[in-house]
């Protein structure tokens, strides 16, 4: 195992949506922070630093994880995925954020990152989800603004087991 | 479903679903929310050291080994923002200083005390523990009512009361009224503290210009600007050199963000200071320490009624607590509220007292419902307790005094003009579509069970779009004549047609997540004619480009109202322009022309046409082809104001707002008897805000709303001990619903009364359910258990007390010596007891603990004791519990020493993250083979440690006893350690405090 020194910077890479990326970490700086400010991912939200409200969930290994409870070179080589690797290559939607998009189950839009990732994690498993499960599932990620309601019926549309109107 | 959706009109895109331009953005995570933007190269970022007292004096401030640190380039103290400022006024003369930093006092845990300035926020954060502070405690008050006593610590000196507003109202003739009235019910309500704590915290780039002296600052602040003006003043620059502007995106702000303004001023100071640009992302312990909550108030209402259920008159006397400062517009709250002060009933007399009471808690600001929640809380309670001393439905004597439907536009005694309504419509729809009689059938079979189940109403005028002027309604007669009049909201519109005819409006919204963007290209659209796509709305707000003026910004449901109508009226301008230009070509006169899907046509002859965006290329293509005198270009700017909203009357009758629409809730609710727990069987709500913009939209705030509404009632306070120390500084202690707590209330589809004094007849929405919720369950369960005194949050365990008695207070500590008067050793505190047994001597282990080098060995974390005196032991002790660690300056001091018998100690840590004072007594008695160790304690905690480490500490604290104990059994009987494991299984035994 590398021993890191306290205060100075090296070098982190990992697969940020299928594309190598690589910057330089403290030993102490959060993987939140290295996302946004050194890699320049913006799209990842930091809403509370002590992993309460899942503002900051990002995929890695394909496990929702919360970027602000791990350290940028812990990511060293893992595969991770965020919001901007969520659109098809030709810049459409895909079907999450498609059906965010039609419910209103976004308002200022600072939770959605990390809901959507939370999301991102369950479809990777091909399975359908009732209500009560993907009530549970969310109950990770606080969104002030628009009562769950909307978002719960967004991702009852493309995971759930019931049949979409 | 929001009923009014059915009538849309087709051609028309106002009424209509329409999906959010705003999500392009947001859902791909390309956003620019304040951290997104980018800043200049140097810019420094900061950190703020916090007061960890509730009040104190500051003895000295030494900031030199801060400096010496690495990366940091400034540290800035009040005493250092004081000459280039001025203190932030408020709307009433006061002699309070307040600067947005602590000057000589500390007025509540988590204020502004230094900022260090640093070239990376990690290290600016590093940098703080070197600031050495030397306070001196003072007593602390947290209860409004007892903060007006004479004999309470008065806050600020040179106000001398901690009450520093108080008016008495008389609206009507409420004297007469209650001495003719037949009967009277009085009581008194307690309305919590809590805030709606936006996902994005404050942030601010600040720069300071020597060329222009001026300073130039990026926030997410969401107005009222009339606070630009507030700002202005305390840096002594004129309004056009404090430049502020808004990032394209903020995320959620539901009142909060208006009171960030004092950070910008401190931040615009530090840039000066520093000579470089200035970035804060305000954290969230620091969000929920100390930046913006509502007011809480201790309400007696008391109503005068006839037995027939007429209600002749109101009387309140409100106090409203403020915390350490007000912040402009501070008291605001309460005087939103004023001209609503007999909500929705026909009640003609009101006498009204308002208390605005200073307590050393985190000062006030915005939060959604301004000042409702509070007022209509009292209302709705005493109505529902005068149904109950009448032995009256609830609801039939609600619906006996409500405003008739004719009435409108009604004239409330204290001022309000209530627009438009039909207040029986809505509660008949509601009563019908909830299924009321069903819900009363459940209640009674629940109750044929001997469960407790309770049915709650509570209806509430919503307000929408402030009058700017109600605030002086605080001022007396006179003074409101000496300072001039202020009323109106103004609101403004800029909308401009490029060369290629393509659309775009920039509005003074300040939106936060509401779907203006959306909303303001749908009127505009409509009005021009032309598809939704070709139509851009951007609002980014620049003090120093764009269109503003006091009322500009997102707060009481200003949007629909007013932002609405500027839009319309400056959208109505450019057709005007624009069909002077096209009757010029096409021969007919400009009222002929209809604007549709792009084109503009005669209506007399569709054929004879043109193209929408080749009208509008002539403005700036062809100067010379427009009309005599006409402008070239299109560019058309709208400022809008409601003649309604007239100033105060000479016998202080306001109209608060412009637009009022109407909420009407009832609920189901069981209480568990065995756990305190509620579950809420229904949830029925209804509300009419005139014309519906945007369905979606609409419904969204609706759910919003109950959300937060819902977490007030059940979870959400900002707790505070009676000594003023903060315990709710994480989410783990400040409690929010998420989706698995979330319930659905059931939406009814109702009337759309437009408002005739708006130009869409739009009202606001967003505000209802924080008015109707927290007090519709609140009377729901003071129905199922037959209890008045209801307060919120519902905590189970609040509840379980309620209907099964409350527990005797667990016995307080005695308080001998005076300081401890200070301090609350109650609910929270770190209480423990036990013993251990020491295989030695009771000489051998009384020696062990007076030896400093022994104790600094056996004391977890201890880095250095030193004996001042044989009673007197200082050092250093590094402790960490959770995500809370830190260097602590340990004093400790014994007393009553009885050798080798017994010993109190009293003692002090004194760190970055807080101070913790703590008493205790260690008993040795000795026995067969070693002596027997009693000890007990109390820890006293405040500061940061207190605020997120509260959930925690009794089972470090326990830990810490544990370590302490083996590490004594260890240093005192050496030989003991051959006994190994067993010794340790009997320690194991003895060990273990129970709070």
């Amino acid at each position: 195992m590398k021993i890191l020194k306290d205060g100075s910077k090296t070098q982190v890479s990992f697969t940020l949506n299928g594309t190598e990326v690589d910057g330089y970490a403290e030993p102490r700086t959060l993987l939140s922070d290295f996302l946004r400010h050194e890699i320049g991912a913006s799209g990842t939200h930091v809403a509370c630093e002590h992993g309460v409200c899942g503002a900051c969930t990002v995929v890695v290994d394909g496990k929702a994880v919360r970027s602000c409870l791990m350290l940028a070179a812990q990511a060293e080589g893992k595969e991770i995925r965020t919001i901007e690797g969520l659109a098809a290559s030709d810049d459409s939607f895909n079907k999450l954020q498609d059906a965010f998009h039609k419910r209103f189950a976004l308002q200022c839009g600072f939770c959605t990152p990390g809901i959507l990732m939370t999301l991102s994690s369950l479809q990777d498993s091909g399975r359908r989800y009732t209500e009560p499960e993907i009530r549970e599932a969310l109950s990770g990620n606080i969104c002030r603004c628009t009562g769950y309601r909307e978002i719960v019926d967004a991702a009852l549309d493309v995971l759930g087991d019931r049949v979409v109107a | 479903m929001v009923g009014a959706a059915a009538h849309a009109d087709e051609d028309k895109y106002v009424g209509r679903r329409m999906l959010r331009v705003e999500d392009q953005t947001l859902l791909r995570g390309r956003g620019k929310f304040m951290d997104d933007l980018p800043v200049a190269k140097g810019t420094l970022h900061a950190a703020f050291l916090r007061s960890p007292h509730p009040h104190a004096r500051i003895v000295s401030i030494d900031v030199s080994e801060a400096l010496k640190q690495k990366g940091v380039k400034a540290v800035v103290t009040g005493e250092d923002i004081r000459p280039y400022t001025k203190p932030l006024i408020v709307g009433f003369e006061n002699p309070m200083d307040y600067r947005g930093i602590a000057l000589n006092k500390v007025r509540y845990v988590g204020e502004p005390v230094a900022v260090v300035c640093a070239t990376d926020r990690y290290r600016a954060e590093d940098a703080l523990k070197y600031i050495r502070v030397e306070y001196e405690p003072l007593a602390a008050i947290v209860d409004p009512v007892a903060a007006c006593a004479d004999d309470a610590p008065v806050l600020h000196d040179e106000v001398g009361s901690n009450r520093v507003s108080r008016r008495v109202f008389t609206h009507g003739e409420p004297e007469a009224a209650f001495a003719a009235s037949d009967r009277q019910t009085e009581i008194t309500i307690r309305y919590p503290r809590n805030s709606i704590t936006p996902m994005e915290t404050y942030g601010i780039v600040a720069e300071y210009q020597p060329d222009t002296g001026g300073y130039d600052v990026t926030s997410n602040f969401q107005g009222p600007f009339s606070v630009h003006a507030v700002m202005a003043i305390a840096l002594k620059v004129p309004g056009a050199k404090l430049r502020h502007r808004s990032p394209p995106n903020s995320g959620g702000s539901f009142g909060a963000k208006l009171t960030m303004f004092p950070y910008i001023v401190v931040l615009s100071v530090c840039a000066r200071l520093a000579g470089r640009p200035v970035k804060w992302i305000e954290d969230r312990l620091e969000h929920l320490s100390s930046s913006s909550v509502a007011p809480n108030r201790v309400t007696r209402i008391r109503a005068a009624y006839d037995a027939d259920g007429t209600i002749n008159a109101l009387r309140m006397e409100h106090f409203d607590d403020h915390g350490a400062y007000l912040r402009a517009p501070m008291p605001a709250p309460i005087y939103r509220m004023h001209g609503l002060s007999t909500n929705c009933y026909r009640i003609p007399n009101v006498e009204v007292i308002n208390n605005i009471c200073m307590t050393n808690k985190c000062p006030t600001g915005a939060v959604r419902g301004f000042g409702g929640p509070q007022l209509y809380f009292a209302i709705e309670r005493v109505i529902a307790q005068v149904a109950k001393d009448l032995g009256r439905d609830p609801l039939d004597l609600m619906r006996q005094n409500l405003i008739q439907a004719d009435q409108f536009p009604y004239r409330a005694p204290a001022g309000a003009l209530i627009d438009s309504g039909n207040y029986q419509q809505v509660v008949a729809d509601t009563v019908d579509q909830g299924g009321l009689e069903e819900l009363k059938a459940r209640r009674d079979a629940a109750r044929a069970e001997g469960r407790l189940y309770g049915i709650g109403y509570a209806m509430a005028v919503e307000p929408s779009q402030s009058n700017m002027g109600y605030i002086s309604t605080l001022k007396t007669k006179e003074e409101r004549e000496k300072a001039g009049p202020k009323d109106g909201a103004v609101a403004s519109c800029t909308i401009s047609v490029d060369p290629l005819g393509s659309v775009s409006v920039v509005g003074d919204s300040t939106p936060q997540g509401q779907g203006h963007q959306t909303t303001l290209a749908q009127i505009v659209a409509d009005e021009l004619g032309v598809p939704f796509e070709m139509v851009t709305v951007n609002l980014e707000t620049d003090t120093q480009k764009d269109n503003w003026s006091i009322a500009a910004g997102n707060y009481s449901c200003r949007f629909s109202p007013a932002s609405t109508s500027a839009a319309k009226t400056a959208a109505e301008r450019v057709r005007r322009k624009m069909a002077l230009i096209a009757s010029r070509f096409m021969n007919v006169p400009p009222e002929d022309l209809l604007f549709k899907d792009g084109w503009i046509a005669a209506q007399s002859n569709p054929e004879n046409r043109m193209e929408f965006r080749r009208v509008g290329g002539l403005a700036h293509w062809s100067p010379s082809s427009l009309p005599e005198g006409m402008d070239p270009g299109i560019r058309e700017v709208a400022y809008w104001n409601a003649p309604e909203l007239t100033p105060t009357t000479a016998k202080d009758e306001i109209n608060t707002s412009l637009a009022y629409g109407f909420a009407f809730d009832f609920c189901g609710v069981e209480v568990d008897r065995d756990t305190g727990e509620l579950r809420i069987d229904r949830y029925v709500t209804a509300h009419d805000c005139g014309t519906i913009l945007n369905p979606g939209l609409a419904e969204g705030q609706i759910r919003g709303s109950f959300a937060s509404a819902l977490g007030a009632s059940l979870y959400e306070e900002f707790v505070y001990k009676s000594d003023g120390t903060f315990l709710s500084g994480t989410f783990a202690d400040y409690l929010i619903a998420t989706a698995h707590e979330a319930i659905d209330p059931v939406m009814v589809d109702t009337v759309a009364t437009p408002s005739p004094f708006t130009r869409l007849g739009a009202k606001g929405i967003a505000e209802g359910n924080q008015y109707t919720t927290p007090v519709c369950l609140a009377n729901a369960v003071a129905d199922a258990i037959g209890r008045q005194d209801i307060t919120v949050p519902l905590t189970p365990a609040k509840v379980f007390e309620w209907v099964n008695g409350e527990e005797e207070p667990a016995p307080q500590a005695a308080a001998e010596d005076e300081a401890e008067d200070l301090i609350d050793y109650s609910g929270d505190a770190l209480r423990g007891q036990g013993s251990t047994f020491v295989p030695a001597s009771a000489e051998q282990v009384w020696q062990t603990l007076m030896d400093p080098a022994e104790m600094a060995a056996i004391i977890p974390g201890c880095k250095s004791l030193d004996k001042q005196a044989d009673d007197h032991f200082t050092g250093v002790v590094s402790m960490g519990v959770g995500p809370v660690k830190g260097t602590f300056e340990a004093d400790i001091r014994l007393e009553n020493l009885k050798k080798p018998r017994s010993a109190d100690i009293t003692g002090s840590l004194i760190g970055a993250l807080g101070t913790s004072r703590g008493r205790g007594r260690v008993t040795l008695v000795e026995g067969e083979g070693g002596v027997t160790v009693s000890y007990e304690y109390s820890i006293h905690l405040s500061g940061t440690v207190a605020s997120v480490g509260g959930r925690l500490l009794s089972g470090a604290a326990r830990a810490l006893v544990n370590q302490f104990f083996r590490a004594l059994v260890r240093r005192a009987a050496p030989e003991a350690k051959s006994e190994g494991g067993g010794l340790m299984r009997r320690l194991r035994a003895r060990l273990g405090g129970k709070k």
